[in-house]
């Protein structure tokens, strides 16, 4: 299955010269005879080049503010950026107060030429008068689009201004799109700012619950968070605020009383959970809930984490009744997956987990890839202190945080965090290398021409990705798989996750419409008569 | 759902808008471009744009969108973006090779100014190769303006008169709609015996069939030696003032091509007058296949009428659809009391016309008073809906908020529709287009008469 470094060269010829000494930095044909080997990240992608990519905007507003519920989010700019972020990323939601979920909503400045030659300041302090007089919402936001930045519209003295005149927070993120070179920018623009103005205004100093915890970087796409914390409720967990599936300003502010912090995403989310640690002395740990292995890895080490006898206990009965339920389902499915082959190329964190969903029906993933990781997400965070900050990078402000004095608590000692990080992956992430078998393949940015390539070389049977790629790839006659949007099913985290995800992955497989796509005609000659002795018939 | 929505409407001044009823210009340019045969849309702005259109698109068509971008970063803002367009031409030549790169602007790269037609001057382009423009800022207009610049730059960069006199042959631009529409529109064409130039064509390229290969170029598409050839025609049918009409003036402009504009033809009298264009144009009688298709159309609605008569209905979407579907829901003898459009409706004597009157002309020939608004957003709508209810609402998929809100049918129709397929292979225009409006209408209303009857009222027969 391995493909040769001859046959990786062959792809990239068709480059222009410097595209091809680019790419082939972001291509890694997994070796453990090279040693520890590195991939570039985070980098530009070439002008032209058909990249799943979105912008700083697509990951500030899109994917880390849009599931905050009780805030109206505005954005501030042409009409399209806003339009294209409605209830299109499945981020679900619901409110004990109907009128004050505003996930269905979408509002926009709907910049128009005079604003930009004047100036849209004015018309933004109004559409948030607007909006605080139509929906007296809990806070607002505003993100700026493209225009804002090259005009210089100051959207934060806009939204210090409506602040003071309206007594509820308004937050102003600077996320134009040209910003950074992927989503990436836009989530480590929206993080910073929640952290700065969001988490810790609460009043709250001491949590009620037994193994207070945070989620972090889980967005309860088609409901993912929500399977996650049935199960954690479920042993004895108060899961205080969500980043940001289901998420809630009211919520997020007093994040800061959790005893542990659970990083699902480290791609879009780590840096917070950081500054968390510095801030609070609250550790992080990494956990997947993607596949049933992962799910009660993760599950397992939280529970050692608070090592309390009790909580493992509980923790190990409601493992064993999930599995006893769920096991015979996978069973089913995984004989009709057993054998085949995927490629695995998702935005962050996902193109990492979903390999062991894979795995764990038989499934091997030959090729994978993340849209906007870093380098620490393929090879592990000990790579972090040499990775080169680049003009695109820089002009990201960075945040700082510092010890607060009155709510910083140590929740372990030093001794006991040196000794679970020998075997828990506690504030640590090893990233997707580690896990990856001999002569599979990692790419980073997968481009359309290069996706085309890889699959004629290596005839994946599944090809889990995007809706960009999705029809391009069913068109060859492969399955392709969403697993950025689930194709609109879901939950695929937790225990009925990898249920419900084996069930479509399989009737993808199963789907009796790939046995009509060569007419009968074509597999037949229009005449047809036997050959006898004298000749034809 | 959409609970914070009250009745009580305050007047908002500000310009913005609460649940859009538009998105921005260069997806459409995007989409126009997908109708020329072989070419790669490249949007020159930041990776954003093109994702997001290249994502909507194919979440309505449920088929392949390619698109390219110039991938901005902070530096190229400020220092333009000369030279990222100019390796993005180079680079799509040598990688994705079409035979041609439609770009077009974004909000971005209209701010600081970039000068296309001069950076592709200085670009380096295959012999044979051609890479055209369309300027699209996002700020001005909606979807519906940035399809029609994308359609009247093909004019531009394409149409020529090469002769004095003019062909036996119609221009037909079928305006934004589905491929659905555009092949039917074709094939009343044909049954007129016109021969004819439909341009963009996107059938055959975003409704193209499973075969167990990609085409990157599908064999669909207004080929150039066409797109040329249109400055030799007797005439141009723009189907629709916003999206169609600018194009065919250009060309009338440019190659002495008269132009013909007129409704998106939905329903009996929009395509009655679309038959009647080409029947005077070319002399040719309709022939008795689409006066039968009438016949049948009209006797579905005589017989059905008891169906949707009297049933008042909220329509939205884009201003040639939706003035379409006001003309044909009005001769079903259907009440549109609101009718809304995201898109400016362009003032009166100005090129497109005003949405506004042209509604107002419609709805006060049959006697029915109506809220119309162009530029307005779906929080009106659901506003005004929610003051004077409806039975049924005809719009875009992102109507489904307020029909569940006020439990109240939708009828899907136009673009965009996500959350139902096959709808962009069917055709709504043309006499067979009505009847399945006629078909989606009074099912929905049917629907819900059965959902809401008493059990001793549940009909077998309706």
């Amino acid at each position: 299955m391995a493909i040769t470094e001859q046959q990786l060269e062959e792809i990239l010829a068709k480059y222009p010269s410097k595209l091809q000494k680019n790419r082939k930095k972001h291509i890694v044909i997994n070796d453990s005879s090279c040693g520890a080997q590195t991939i570039e990240a985070n980098t530009r992608t070439a002008p032209g080049i058909i990249t799943n990519r979105g912008c700083a905007y697509a990951g500030c507003k899109g994917v880390v503010l849009g599931p905050l519920k009780d805030m109206v989010h505005i954005t501030h700019g042409p009409i399209g950026c806003a339009f294209y972020t409605w209830g299109a990323r499945r981020n679900k939601a619901k409110s004990d107060d109907p009128t004050q979920n505003f996930i269905n909503y979408c509002v926009s400045t709907n910049m128009q030429e005079s604003d930009i030659v004047f100036g849209g300041e004015k018309k933004l302090a109004k559409v948030i008068d607007e909006v605080v007089e139509n929906f007296h919402p809990t806070a607002i936001t505003v993100s700026a689009t493209c225009p804002v930045g090259l005009i210089g519209d100051d959207i934060n003295a806009v939204a210090k201004a409506a602040q003071e005149r309206h007594g509820i927070p308004v937050l102003a993120f600077s996320c134009e799109g040209y910003k950074g070179v992927s989503q990436s920018a836009g989530h480590h623009i929206a993080n910073n700012g929640l952290m700065d103005k969001v988490i810790g205004v609460g009043d709250l100093e001491k949590a009620s619950g037994k193994y207070p915890i945070n989620m972090l970087g889980e967005y309860n796409i088609g409901g993912d968070s929500w399977e996650i914390e049935r199960v954690l409720e479920d042993i004895g967990y108060e899961i205080i605020s969500v980043m940001t599936g289901d998420g809630s300003y009211e919520k997020l502010k007093n994040a800061h009383v959790a005893e542990l912090n659970l990083v699902q995403c480290h791609r879009s989310i780590n840096y917070i959970a950081e500054m968390l640690e510095i801030k609070y002395g609250t550790p992080w740990l990494k956990v997947n809930f993607i596949g049933v292995n992962g799910t009660i890895d993760s599950l397992r080490n939280m529970a050692q984490y608070f090592g309390d006898p009790e909580l493992v206990q509980r923790t190990e009965d409601v493992i064993a009744r999930e599995l006893a339920r769920i096991e015979p389902l996978m069973e089913q499915y995984k004989k009709i997956c057993e054998g085949k082959t995927a490629f695995c190329f998702v935005g962050g964190s996902r193109g990492h987990h979903y390999q062991g969903l894979f795995a764990e029906l038989g499934i091997d993933t030959v090729l994978a890839g993340y849209e906007f990781a870093h380098r620490d997400d393929y090879e592990g965070r000990q790579v972090i202190p040499d990775i080169k900050t680049d003009a695109d990078s820089k002009n990201i402000p960075e945040l700082h945080v510092e010890q607060d004095p009155n709510r910083f608590k140590l929740k372990l000692s030093p001794e006991k965090m040196a000794e679970l990080k020998t075997h828990i992956p506690l504030s640590y992430y090893a990233g997707m290398h580690v896990d990856m078998n001999e002569g599979t393949i990692m790419v980073d940015d997968l481009n359309h021409y290069e996706t085309e390539e890889f699959i004629k070389l290596l005839k994946p049977d599944i090809f889990a990705s995007g809706i960009k790629d999705k029809y391009v790839v069913q068109k060859m006659g492969i399955p392709a798989k969403q697993i950025h949007s689930y194709d609109y099913s879901g939950p695929y985290a937790g225990f009925n996750g990898a249920v419900n995800f084996a069930r479509d992955v399989s009737m993808g497989f199963a789907s009796p419409t790939w046995n009509f796509i060569v007419p009968p005609w074509k597999e037949e000659p229009l005449l047809t008569g036997s050959v006898n002795e004298e000749g034809v018939a | 759902m959409l609970d914070a929505t009250t009745k009580d409407i305050k007047e908002r001044t500000s310009g913005g808008m609460i649940n859009p009823a538009k998105t921005c210009q260069p997806i459409g340019a995007m989409y126009a471009a997908l109708g020329i045969h072989g070419c790669l849309p490249h949007s020159h702005g930041s990776q954003g744009c093109c994702s997001f259109h290249r994502m909507h698109l194919t979440r309505h068509f449920r088929d392949p969108i390619m698109a390219s971008t110039s991938s901005f970063t902070e530096g190229a803002s400020v220092f333009g973006g000369g030279a990222n367009l100019k390796t993005a031409i180079k680079t799509i030549f040598q990688v994705y090779n079409p035979d041609i790169i439609a770009v077009h602007t974004t909000c971005l790269t209209e701010t600081i100014g970039d000068d296309i037609p001069n950076i592709i001057k200085t670009a380096e382009i295959p012999e044979g190769k051609l890479v055209i423009h369309t300027n699209t800022p996002s700020y001005v207009g909606s979807h519906v303006t940035g399809f029609s610049n994308m359609t009247k730059s093909m004019v531009n960069y394409f149409s020529e008169a090469t002769s004095d006199v003019k062909k036996e042959q119609v221009n037909i631009i079928p305006g934004f709609v589905n491929p659905g529409d555009m092949r039917e529109i074709k094939r009343l064409t044909r049954a007129m015996n016109a021969p004819f130039i439909m341009f963009p064509d996107t059938s055959g390229v975003v409704d193209s069939p499973m075969t167990g290969e990609f085409n990157m170029f599908p064999k669909g598409g207004t080929t150039q030696a066409e797109l040329a050839d249109t400055g030799n025609s007797k005439i141009t049918v723009a189907l629709g003032r916003f999206a169609a009409s600018d194009a065919a003036g250009q060309l009338d402009k440019k190659c002495k091509v008269p132009a013909v504009t007129l409704k998106t033809p939905i329903g009996i009298k929009a395509t009655d007058s679309f038959l009647m264009t080409l029947r005077k144009a070319f002399a040719y009688e309709v022939p008795y296949e689409l006066e039968e298709e009438r016949g049948q159309l009209v006797d579905i609605m005589t017989d059905t009428h008891f169906h949707f008569h009297g049933k008042s209905v909220a329509i939205f979407g884009d201003p040639d659809i939706v003035t379409g579907m006001t003309e044909f829901v009005l001769s079903l003898g259907m009440k549109p009391i609101h009718i809304l459009t995201g898109t400016p409706g362009g003032a009166v004597g100005s090129a497109v016309g005003s949405f506004e009157d042209d509604i107002k002309e419609l709805v006060d020939m049959a006697g029915v008073k109506a809220n119309i608004q162009a530029s307005g957003d779906l929080f009106t709508l659901h506003q005004w809906i929610k003051t004077k209810p409806v039975d049924l609402l005809i719009g875009t998929t992102y109507g489904k908020y307020i029909a569940r809100a006020e439990d109240i049918p939708l009828v899907r129709v136009g673009f965009p529709v996500l959350d139902r397929s096959v709808h962009s292979y069917m055709p709504i225009v043309g006499y067979r287009g009505a009847m399945r409006l006629i078909e989606m209408i009074s099912g929905a209303l049917l629907d819900r008469q059965d959902r809401d009857a008493a059990d001793e009222d549940f009909e077998l027969v309706m």
